[in-house]
């Protein structure tokens, strides 16, 4: 196994250039300073410090109940922090109402005014400026035309099925010019399809538009899809800041790698670090030890750690594969998903491993089967140690 | 923003909150007054509620009243609960529209022309007035309220429920009596005891339709009030408030286990 | 093949019970509130007579189609020519929609802010605030009426109160008078008031006025332009709901008015019970109806809409 200089790798598919955040010089646009918000009997959100530059496209991650709401409502004005600061291009917004905060949110029920039309929506914002009537008009034609719906400005929102509720909220939002368009699972209520078209216009609205979008969503695909970095959150905490490519590929802990995409542990111990620079690892149930290409310097010798392989990252053969890192087991499912194939392994402990296969070839030569014996391989740096 | 008021709504429960409930506190420590002055305080006594005891004709009213009031109360449930299921459940049929008109107007309409106008039918029809004039015109504008309250709930209710039952092969009669009358059982009760209390309170459509003989509580206690206020009112007056209160409490109780029992179920 | 199944049930589920449930309450409305109501009509035409019933002409059915020819010859419009040349029903009618349209006034403005705290509170509280407004709505209406009279009398307790502690040197006369009316009347239809207010305001999405804040606009003017307008189908109902039986109203003002206010409802009782003028109360509930058509019929409609958006 060669040594790959690791300074020229890119972690993950996409080329960033866009990266202000590892620019020292870059002042942030939106800075929370050890945020904390305790409601009567819980704490929601623990000492948050987060950057988010103009420009970016920046996600909050995380189940439900996990504090980003409250972080995103914090800065929105409609709560209170309990502790820390949250400045806003350097200007602390404490004590500023919501209705003079240069930041908009598009909500997760859109909260379309029920009694007045798409165009009276769209404007409203604008008339709590005080704005001339001719200067509301072309903004809330420019902003209908931008979201397609200049067809539909004297409906009322009823009148509108969901995906265009969608598209009003996000006009209004957008109607004021925010600094910031805070965007709260702004997908949800909308069915598959339409979500993932979506997904994509939104996107080229923030890239015309040029604003720096903060959204909250606790479905991962929507926010690695979406973001340009990601803040994954628990129990009211951040656990890791990363572009979506790092969260996928080099997850912090445990929980990252499991609550983003689908994730194989491995649970075992340090025995040594090999010359190659190799982490070897004894793991119960593997065929030999288990050779990891991790950066990680600070383990020792004997410290329990656990493995982590994504499904797709592993091959799945007949023969034992060639090289460490293998292991073998009875082909327990098998889900064919078109694009996909799911297999479902179980060793001999019992341990059910995952692996998925991409469908290259529309016909395959003696398919695996179920209840066949197989075994399971994958290279040293698919995997990932996680010592927490 | 829920759970959270601020001084301003405080303010508006507590002052609102006073003018609905001091007027009748003050009735009620009046009722204990010794003075027969009802502005002076003499002192506690509960002289006036031995007095009510003594007072025949008040008596016979009080029963006249509550015998009303539970017949009203049982014809007009029974009949309100049918006009709900009508304007719920039966979709369109012929007449529809000014039946929904006859179960809305008697609601807001004036007491005084309901009242006569069901004198008028009792004097050209040549029934003698009495007890049960007083139960007809009673049950015809209370039922409307029972209406109300029964549409009410089955508005709310899961029909998926009843389609169930029909489809598991129950007759519209057995799904109504075996899932949607426990269902809307408590709000069947609070129309009950709506038109129970309507009755009761009832001065001026009781003065148009009673005869001799069925003078009701409200007409008796009506004309001693015209004569001035007095400390005997005020205990009869109690004993009303006394008794409805502990009705509306067990009403609310027997309502929510009901429904805590549903929700445990 | 489905279609044709469902089709054949129809006529079985029209049976019989459904006959019943829609017929029994709508043949006792027919006889006990229509029929009377067309009776008025009726006899609003008459005229009085010193015999038992106490006006003619009565029609007789066993007089057959001839006798209902002279019955109808003798009907005259002339308790309607009367009503609307004597001043005292013309005034009687307009100090009733006067006194009704400005006590609704005060109850929609007393009545707002209750209603609104209300929806405002937490779910448990708002339980308890429902039944405590409810509460004494079910206590007589006689009762509460007659409770004000020990308050505002002259040697009452409010100006004892208010002499006591030195806001006044000499008894304020407001029994008796239309202040007192209205005090009543306010007093007495207040949950009728608070409770559509609550139930609109309760079921407003709150997220809506976050969103006017969001979108720069002070909490007073979201409440104007958002929770006001949104609560409209509560305004409506409460203010119809508290004006039509207030215009008719008898107890309030005949209790705690004084001679000199005039109620149409006083008016009605007063021709019937002391004058016994039968068909000019008849006449007298005849325009009484005429003038709350509109208001009775739209309270229907908001009534029904009302019901259709909580489906």
């Amino acid at each position: 196994m060669p040594v790959v200089d690791k300074s020229s790798r890119a972690i993950g598919a996409v080329r960033q250039s866009f990266a202000p955040w590892n620019d020292a010089s870059a002042r942030p646009l939106i800075r929370f300073e050890g945020v904390t918000k305790r409601f009567s009997d819980a704490v929601a959100v623990d000492d948050v410090s987060l950057d988010v530059y103009e420009n970016e496209f920046f996600c909050l991650l995380g189940p439900s109940g996990c504090g980003k709401s409250t972080l995103m409502r914090m800065l929105a004005g409609f709560e209170e922090p309990s502790g820390g600061r949250i400045l806003l291009g350097g200007e602390d917004l404490a004590g500023v109402p919501p209705y003079e905060r240069p930041v908009n949110m598009m909500f997760q029920s859109y909260a379309l005014f029920p009694h007045m039309s798409v165009e009276k929506n769209v404007a409203f914002g604008l008339k709590q400026e005080g704005l001339p009537k001719d200067v509301i008009a072309v903004r809330v034609a420019e902003m209908l035309k931008l979201v397609q719906m200049q067809r539909f400005a004297a409906r009322k929102p009823h009148q509108l099925s969901g995906g265009q509720r969608q598209r009003v909220a996000l006009a209004r939002a957008l109607a004021k010019r925010p600094k910031v368009l805070l965007l709260d699972e702004p997908l949800a209520a909308l069915d598959k399809k339409l979500r993932e078209e979506t997904q994509f216009e939104l996107m080229d609205i923030q890239i015309e538009l040029g604003t720096t979008f903060l959204m909250v969503t606790h479905d991962q695909e929507e926010a690695m899809t979406m973001a340009d970095r990601i803040a994954v959150m628990d129990s009211g905490r951040l656990v890791q800041v990363a572009t979506p490519g790092e969260i996928y590929e080099q997850p912090r802990n445990r929980f990252v790698a499991d609550f983003v995409g689908d994730v194989n542990i491995l649970e075992g111990a340090v025995a040594a670090r090999e010359p190659s620079g190799l982490w070897r690892i004894a793991a119960p149930g593997a065929l030999g030890p288990l050779m990891v290409d991790d950066p990680d310097e600070r383990l020792d010798p004997g410290q329990a750690v656990a493995v982590a392989v994504r499904p797709e990252k592993m091959t799945v053969t007949r023969e034992r594969p060639e090289g460490p890192n293998a292991f073998e087991g009875e082909v327990w499912d098998i889900g064919y998903l078109g694009d996909w194939t799911v297999y479902r392994i179980r060793l001999d402990d019992g341990r059910i491993l995952r692996v998925t296969r991409a469908n290259t070839t529309r016909f395959v030569e003696r398919p695996i089967d179920l209840e066949e014996r197989v075994h399971i391989g994958f290279l040293p740096d698919a995997a990932v140690i996680l010592s927490s | 923003m829920r759970g959270r008021l601020s001084p301003f709504n405080v303010v508006s429960l507590t002052l609102g909150f006073a003018f609905l409930y001091i007027p009748i506190l003050i009735l009620i420590l009046y009722s204990f007054n010794a003075s027969r002055l009802v502005s002076v305080w003499g002192g506690f006594s509960t002289q006036w509620y031995f007095a009510l005891l003594q007072n025949q004709p008040l008596l016979d009213a009080a029963w006249v009243t509550v015998r009303v009031a539970f017949v009203t109360a049982i014809l007009a449930t029974v009949l309100g609960t049918m006009a709900a299921i009508s304007l719920t459940r039966y979709g369109r049929f012929r007449g529809r529209a000014l039946f929904t008109g006859m179960v809305y107007a008697p609601m807001v309409m004036p007491e005084v022309i309901t009242g006569l106008s069901l004198l008028l039918l009792f004097v050209s029809i040549d029934l003698d007035r009495g007890f049960w004039t007083v139960t007809l015109a009673h049950v015809t504008f209370t039922m409307c309220f029972v209406t109300v309250v029964v549409q009410a709930r089955l508005v709310a209710f899961d029909r998926s429920l009843e389609e169930a039952a029909m489809d598991l092969g129950a007759t519209p009669w057995r799904t109504f009596v075996s899932v949607t009358l426990p269902v809307i059982a408590p709000a069947v009760l609070a129309g009950f005891l709506l038109a129970f209390t309507l009755s009761l309170d009832d001065l001026v459509i009781a003065s148009f339709t009673s005869g001799p003989g069925a003078t009701t509580l409200p007409m008796r206690i009506y004309s001693s009030v015209r004569l001035g206020v007095t400390p005997e009112i005020n205990a009869a007056s109690t004993i009303l408030i006394a008794l409805v209160t502990i009705g509306v409490i067990v009403a609310a109780l027997v309502t929510k286990r009901s429904v805590l029992m549903r929700q445990a179920g | 093949m489905a279609r044709d199944a469902i089709r054949r049930d129809e006529p079985r589920r029209r049976g019989l019970g459904r006959r019943l449930v829609i017929g029994a309450p709508y043949l006792w409305l027919g006889a006990f509130f229509a029929l009377p109501v067309l009776i008025v009509f009726k006899i609003a035409l008459s005229y009085p007579e010193l015999a038992q019933p106490p006006y003619a002409p009565t029609f007789d059915l066993a007089g057959g189609w001839e006798a209902f020819v002279a019955f109808l010859g003798e009907l005259s419009f002339d308790n309607f020519a009367f009503i609307v040349s004597d001043d005292l029903y013309v005034a009687a009618l307009g100090s009733s929609l006067r006194i009704a349209a400005s006590s609704t006034l005060i109850l929609l403005l007393v009545g707002y802010p209750i209603a609104y705290a209300m929806a405002k509170a937490s779910p448990s509280l708002r339980g308890i605030l429902v039944a405590a407004v409810i509460l004494p709505f079910w206590t007589s209406f006689l009762i509460r009426v007659y409770a004000w009279i020990g308050i505002l009398r002259p040697e009452g307790l409010l100006n004892g109160f208010l002499m006591a502690i030195g806001v006044i040197d000499q008894p304020l006369t407001i029994l008796n008078t239309e202040i007192a009316v209205h005090i009543g009347i306010v007093y007495t239809y207040l949950p009728f008031m608070v409770l559509p207010l609550y139930a609109t305001l309760e079921r407003m999405d709150d997220t809506l006025i976050e969103a006017a804040q969001d979108l720069g606009s002070t909490p007073l003017k979201a409440f104007w332009t958002i929770t006001v307008p949104l609560s409209w189908p509560g305004i409506v109902a409460g203010s119809l709901l508290c004006f039509i039986p207030a215009v008719g109203e008898f107890v309030i003002p005949d209790l705690l008015g004084g001679s000199d206010t005039l109620m149409i409802g006083r008016i009605l009782w007063s021709e019937f019970f002391s004058n016994r003028d039968w068909p000019l109360a008849s006449a007298v509930a005849i325009v009484m109806l005429v003038v709350l058509v509109v208001p009775i019929v739209l309270f229907r409609e908001a009534e029904a809409r009302r019901l259709e958006e909580s489906r």
